[in-house]
Parts: C-alpha cells; structure tokens; sequence
C-alpha cells in the first residue's frame, strides 16, 4: 500500500473514460477476475458515444450477404487513404459483426430486417448497407448496454473526477495516476498495475465542433507526457454536416444517416453539387448522374453510389468550396434535403432524433424544409500510437483504446467505424492489461513527488491574485484554431498557430480562478487548458510537417497527396514529462502489409 | 438591445440565495447557452451539469420557472417575459447552485437483475421489429432524472427513496420484463423492494419527460397488471410454486458465462 497524503485507491486495471472504449475494456478485464476501476470526468453514461448517431459498422451481412470483413478491410483502408495501421483495420473488420451480437446478448435492441436479423443502413465510403443501429441514436445503445453491464457486474465508477496527470514509478512504468473530485475539489490518488486510457477526443480546440465540454484531449495530452507517442495528429475530421443555424448551436451534428437514407446536399442555385467533386480514386464507384444515383438507394446492383455519400473529408472539402465560391445558404452552409426525397412517416421513423433537434432548436420542421448545415469539427483519427493487437503504448503498462488512439483509422474514418473500434479495442486492451499483469512486470509504487507537482500545479491559479480567465483563453485558443488550423491548412498560418500557442502557454501560466475548489467550472476548465495547448500543438506541428493533401488534412500550398508521406506516420514524443516540455517528432514507417491483404485493396469488389 | 434575466440559485448543502444576471438577449440562445455567458463573464464559478448540448445525454436537468427541464433544449424565446428563475432539481440534495447529487439513481440501477437471455445461436438472435419496439420506446431514456425529480412519492417524502425505485427505472424493469429474449423473473422484486404500488399514476413523470416515453401508460400500468396477475391469480400462483422459478440477482446474473 503506498503511503498517500489523499484519498488512495488500488486496483489492477484504472481505466480513464467510461465511454465505449472504457466500459468494454472494463467489462472484459472484469471478467477475467481482475479489480477493475472507472474514472469518467462526467456522470455514468454521459460521454461522448452518446452523440453517436447512425450506428456501428460490422460485416454481418444481415441486408447483402455479399458483404464479409474482407470488404469492410478494404472500404476502411481506402477511406483512410491508405495511412491506416493495416493491422487495426484488419482485427476491427473481423471481429466487429462478433462484438455487434455481443452486445444484444447484453440487451441492446437494434433495429431488425424483415426477417428478424439485425438490420444494416447505408453510410458514406461503406461499400454495402453495414451499419447496425437504432434509429439515430446508436450511440445511446451503446453507452446503455455497456454501462448496464459494467454496474451488474458491481465494477468500481468514480463518476466526476478528473484525471491530472499519469504518474510513473521508478523504473518508468505506469503506476497509475493523481486526479481530483469535481463535487469537492478534494485530489485522489489511483495506484494501478495498469492504465487504459479511452478518454476520447479533442474537438473542444476548436470553436465548431461538435464535441462536449468533455472533449479536451486529456488522454492525448496525458499519454504524451508520460512519454508515448502521438501519431497522425495532423489528421482531423471535420463531418460535413453539422447544424450551422442558430449560431448558439453551431457545430452540432446532424448525423450521415440522412444522408445513407437518402438526403442529399445542394448549394444555393439547387445543384446537386457532389458530382462535381468526385475524387479518382472513387470514380469508378460513384454515379455519374442523379438518375443512376438514385436507382442505388433501392438496389445497390442497380446502380453506383450517389457521390453525397462518398467519405466524409471529401463531402467536407466540397462543402467549404462551394460556400467560398458564394453558392452558400444565407447563414453559411449548403442545404441538406430529405423533406423532397421521402415521405414525413419515413423520416420521423429513420430519423427521429434530428427531426426533435432541428426543430425544437432552430424551428425547421426536416419533413418540409431543408436543413443548413456545415462542416464541424467531429473526431481525431490521430493518437496513441499502440501495438494493433494488445493497444499497448511504448510505455510499460500503459494502454489506449478508441478515439484517443491512433492508427485504425489512417488519415480518415468513415463513418460507423468509431463505435465498432470502441467494443473491438476496448475489449482488446482489457485483454492487453491481463496478460501485462500476468506476466509480473508491473509498478507496485508511485512517484509521490510527480504526485505533489501536478497538485501544485493544479492549485496554482487560486494563488493568483491577478490573472487571466480560463474562460478567455479558451475562446481566444478556440478561435485561433478554427481560423489557422482548421479543415483547409498553409504553411502561413500554421506558422502563425505556432507562434500563437507559445503565447497561449505563457497565458495559461498566469491563468487565475475566483471561488472554492468545489464544483468550480471555472477551475476544471484552468485544468484542462494544458492538455488543450499539447493537443493543439500537436496537431499543428503534425500540419506543418505533412507537406501533402491526405484524408483529414488539406494543404492549399501541397493540394495532392505524396506517395512517400503516404508510407510514414510523424510520431511526436517527448522526454521532459510536463506539458509544456519541448516535443520531438519522428517519421515513423507504416506497417508493412502482407500480399494477401494488399491484394484485397486492388480487388474490385 | 433586449436583454434577459436569469435569476439563478446559488449555494450548497448549507443554504444559499438567488442571483440576478441580466445579459444581452442573443437569437435562438437556450438556457444553457445563457448560463454559459455568465460563467465566461460574471460568475466563472457557477455550477452547472452539462455535456452534449443537443438533448442526448441528458446531463443539464434543472427547474426552469418551476418546471423540470433540460437547459440544452428550452429555448429563452418560448419562455414568458420576465425574469427567468433556474433552480436545482428539488428531489435530490444539492451539491452547489445548479448541481444535485443525483447517486439515488444509481443505486436503484445497481439492483436492477440484469437481462438473461437463452444461448446465442450461430448467426444472431432473430426478434421481430414489432416486439423489440416496446422495449425501444423506453431505451430512448437519456436518464436526465427529471421523472425521478417529479415524482411526489420521493420529491415530497425523501424516506421513501429506501423503497421506492422511480419511473425511470420502473420504465427499465418494463423494458427488461417485455424484453423478447429475457428469462429472468422480476415482479417479485418489482413488488416488494421496488415499491411500484407507491406510484398512483398521476402521470406527471410522463408530462416531462423529454423523450416523449409514455412512462405511465406504457411502462408503469403495463407492469403494474403484470404483477396483479401474478401475484393475485391462484393459476399463476400456483404454477410459480410448482416450477419454483425464483427472481435472480444482479450478480448472478452477471456472473453468467460470458457470451
């Protein structure tokens, strides 16, 4: 027992995030006899998964039997243009349509074909209907079904403390971590023999973005002090479609599903714009003309794809072009119509949560009116860098899994495929954990006195007297990010982030707080403004040195992709251990594919 | 310029009063986007729950002028002129201003006996849309809790929350019992520790509920007959003694081999 001066707490596995990833890391390190805790800087069912929206991806076949993982590998290769950890993609594709019945044997209810299976919807960049859901709110199965299971199984939840900072013991392995409670602003110290990380994303770096609160980058920014390292951070996903009207919820999503149901995007002319932003490399499978594009809807043999579901960072490019080029709507989007393509029934049935959102928050009724929508700042494909089968870190006993790793996904993430990466990684870093500990290798002792900084540190701002608000920098960072480091990048203005982001790491050290430590929000917002500068940094200097056009990152000055960068990831690491220690970045070469997995991206499927 | 006043309750456990802050009146703004601007200029450290901001998580309950509702989704331009008062959920003990301890609700959902369903067979459990629908209806719940705050059997009689489980979770035992694949047997459960007998429909769970779940009709009426018949029909009785089926537990349930 480690002698603490706070509140102390052992286990085998301390999972941070009770998100997907995390539940399912902690169902399966559960059920392998382990004592298991959860830390979540929300209350239990309330992350980021809940907004997930169409469904999850998964090669069952229910709706075309034609369909098999080997399909699936290749839609989720070519989708990430080819900068996947091949390994990831591989392991997802097999084992998704596993994890998907998995979870109706926990209770999950999806929506059934007329035979009784499990029915499958269309989404962009897939090639056969393969997303498993629940109208548009799969993402809220998810969560349930994980979060009913995990409390059945009587696993340990701390609901509403945040994490810090990850602390080693002398030897450099992960010993678990120092976070506080948010109730009482009291610290808390987690001794573990491993740590899954499965904090999620970023998106609160930008200004739209369709992210909660929750989406800072701690897990990110956590994994690179503590000596792991980011790759693709460069890689950002911005989804096309987000609500750009009223601006109070600007950024909010508005899920793809529309459009695999069969909406579709026009400018303000009426043009059906999407033909004319068909990239080569989809040309062969996209419809030339709406006619064809709209026999596919019914029968995907009859016709090819319409090209609105064509992968997310290309709908997303084609949308920032046409709004620059004056073809926008007048708040600044394109239109998203379904009201003229399907029946009011159908789309108050397919789609009942937008139709609840459009028109409680912005009095559009989506059976009658079109939608205005833009692109939002939605997911991070770049993260940890982990090995594909156990999501180990190159730090002993640190372990990552769903949004805040990297490599599934490459350069881009096709939608569907980040809730079937949270339950098919989850499940294998809780795996991971398992065999660490049993092969005896893990830390029995923290460093207390990394323990005292990061306190130290955290209470600073209450002893400023005189200081910026959290509040101000947020915005200022947020606007910075949006303007110079977001869905299209040039070398000037990533130079300028740059510059910027050294400023902002001398603002954040004079930042102050009013009030007590307890349920402070002005507080928790000053503790999570370090990891908010890390991962912008990060992204940024990922931007910088990517001189190419790939997926989720676009240059203006480097508009096409450049076969050598296609075969590195830039791997960012530091050794100084604080979060404004000064960062290195390595080109990391991509795994190499076996034939017969290279041979499944040439087959014309 | 217009402007709006929020008049928001301050404190914590010990007690506390009412604030003013009166902005300027943006268009299309909800609640929480209000309370937001205070805490980026006048009060950095009010106390609010939220996460998604576009009514999924259910994060963000409060009483707005008295009613429960999410600060996300009530938009100030639907509001009354006038003052708006935003004040705690009032059935459950406050932790600071807008921020309750809501933990009755996940102690109730730790004795829940979960679903226990037959083998899987190869290729997926079959279920037809019509059957798994009833049971969607509840999984809709993003468990904002204001159900929970309404309802007077605990919002007026706080020693009831030792034996009284609330709608939400009367709309979960529902949706377990009208599950297609469960075995697990839970009226007995229902009956004696979940006080179901207490709720005497008044329907008020139902009129706030975000999701538009008919928790009354649906759920509670649904299960209440369940449990008459069982309990009261000397057939049911009987065939109960007879195959000796006995509710399961939560950890039994769990401990089940892992599908």
């Amino acid at each position: 027992m480690t002698d603490s001066p706070y509140e102390h707490h052992e286990y085998d596995v301390l999972i941070i995030g009770a998100g997907g990833a995390g539940l399912r890391a902690a169902i399966e390190a559960g059920q392998r006899g382990l004592k298991v805790g959860i830390v979540t800087k929300s209350l239990l069912g309330k992350a980021h998964t809940v907004m997930a929206e169409g469904g999850m991806a998964a090669a069952m076949g229910n709706v075309y039997p034609e369909d098999n993982w080997k399909v699936h590998f290749r839609d989720t290769m070519r989708g990430g243009k080819y900068l996947n950890n091949y390994r990831m993609a591989e392991l997802h594709a097999k084992e998704a349509p596993d994890r998907v019945w998995e979870l109706e044997q926990w209770g999950a209810l999806f929506d059934r074909t007329v035979d009784g299976k499990i029915l499958q919807r269309d989404f962009g960049g897939h090639r056969y209907a393969r997303l498993a859901h629940v109208g548009d709110r799969t993402g809220l199965e998810l969560i349930r079904t994980l979060q009913q299971k995990v409390v059945s199984m009587g696993t340990d939840v701390f609901m509403e403390c945040k994490v810090l900072k990850l602390i080693h013991d002398d030897g450099g392995r992960i010993a678990g971590c120092v976070g506080y409670w948010r109730a009482t602003g009291e610290f808390v110290t987690f001794q573990a023999k491993t740590v899954i990380l499965a904090t999620g994303g970023s998106g609160k770096s930008w200004k739209i973005t369709s992210n909660s609160w929750e989406g800072t980058g701690d897990g990110h920014a956590m994994a690179l002090w503590a000596g792991a390292n980011l790759i693709d951070m460069e890689c950002v996903q911005f989804h096309p479609t987000g609500m750009v009207w009223p601006l109070s919820v600007r950024g909010l999503l508005v899920t793809e599903g529309v459009r695999g149901d069969g909406g579709v995007l026009r400018n303000s002319l009426g043009e059906r714009f999407m033909f004319n932003y068909v990239a080569e490399m989809f040309r062969a499978e996209t419809a030339d003309t709406e006619e064809e594009a709209d026999k596919w809807y019914d029968d995907h043999t009859a016709g090819r794809r319409p090209p609105e579901l064509l992968p997310r960072d290309e709908v997303a490019r084609a949308i920032n072009t046409e709004v620059k080029a004056g073809r926008g709507t007048p708040h600044g989007g394109v239109y998203l119509d379904i009201a003229t393509r399907r029946s009011a029934e159908f789309i108050r049935r397919r789609l009942p949560s937008m139709y609840h959102q459009f028109m409680e928050l912005a009095g559009v009724d989506i059976t009658r009116e079109a939608m205005e929508i833009g692109p939002t700042c939605h997911y991070i494909m770049g993260g940890v860098q982990v090995d594909a089968d156990s999501q180990e870190t190159v730090v002993p006993g640190l372990f990552a899994a769903g949004e805040v790793g990297g490599g599934m996904h490459g350069a881009n993430r096709l939608g569907g495929n980040s809730l079937s990466d949270l339950v098919v990684f989850g499940r294998r870093a809780g795996i991971g954990a398992a065999e660490y500990i049993e092969a005896g290798a893990f830390a029995t002792s923290m460093d207390q006195g990394a323990v005292e900084t990061a306190v130290k540190e955290a209470l600073a701002p209450f002893d400023r007297s005189e200081g910026e608000s959290p509040y101000d920098i947020q915005h200022d960072l947020q606007e910075m990010m949006q303007t110079n480091v977001g869905i299209i990048r040039n070398a000037a203005e990533l130079d300028e982030a740059t510059t910027k982001l050294d400023e902002f790491t001398e603002r954040v050290k004079h930042v102050a707080v009013k009030g007590g430590r307890a349920y402070n929000p002005g507080w928790n917002l000053a503790t999570d403004l370090p990891a908010m500068i890390s991962l912008s940094k990060a992204v940024t200097r990922g931007a910088i040195l990517r001189k190419e056009s790939r997926g989720g990152h676009t240059r203006e000055d480097f508009p096409n992709p450049d076969a050598k960068l296609g075969t590195i990831n830039f791997a960012q690491h530091t050794d100084g251990g604080n979060w404004d220690s000064p960062v290195n970045v390595v080109e990391s070469p991509l795994l190499v594919m076996p034939d017969e997995l290279k041979a499944l991206l040439e087959e014309d499927h | 310029m217009a402007e709006v006043t929020l008049r928001v309750w301050r404190g914590d456990s010990t007690g506390g009063d009412f604030e003013n802050y009166t902005l300027e009146q943006n268009e299309g703004e909800v609640v929480l986007d209000v309370i937001h601007r205070i805490q980026a200029t006048a009060a950095p450290d009010l106390a609010c729950r939220w996460n998604c901001k576009a009514g999924k998580c259910g994060s963000c309950s409060v009483e707005i002028n008295g009613k429960p509702r999410l600060m996300c989704m009530t938009r100030m331009d639907t509001l009354p002129e006038g003052p708006v008062t935003v004040t705690p959920m009032k059935t459950f003990p406050i932790i600071r201003d807008l921020v309750t301890d809501v933990s009755f609700n996940y102690v109730q959902a730790a004795k829940v006996p979960a679903l226990m369903p037959p083998p899987m067979p190869e290729g997926g459990y079959r279920m037809f849309q019509e059957d798994v629908e009833r049971g969607q209806e509840f999984r809709k719940c993003i468990e904002c809790f204001m159900c929970q705050d309404v309802c007077h059997v605990i919002r007026d009689h706080d020693d009831n929350k030792q034996h009284y489980a609330g709608p939400r979770f009367f709309i979960r035992y529902a949706e377990l019992e009208m599950h297609p694949l469960d075995q697990n047997d839970r009226r007995d459960l229902i009956r004696e520790d979940m006080g179901l007998g207490y709720c005497n429909i008044t329907k008020c769970c139902t009129e706030v509920c975000p999701e538009h779940i008919k928790i009354t009709d649906n759920a509670i009426i649904p299960l209440k007959e369940r449990i008459v018949d069982a309990h009261y029909d000397p057939v049911a009785w009987l065939g109960r003694k007879i195959r000796r089926k006995t509710k399961t537990s939560a950890v039994d349930a769990a401990v089940q081999p892992a599908p």
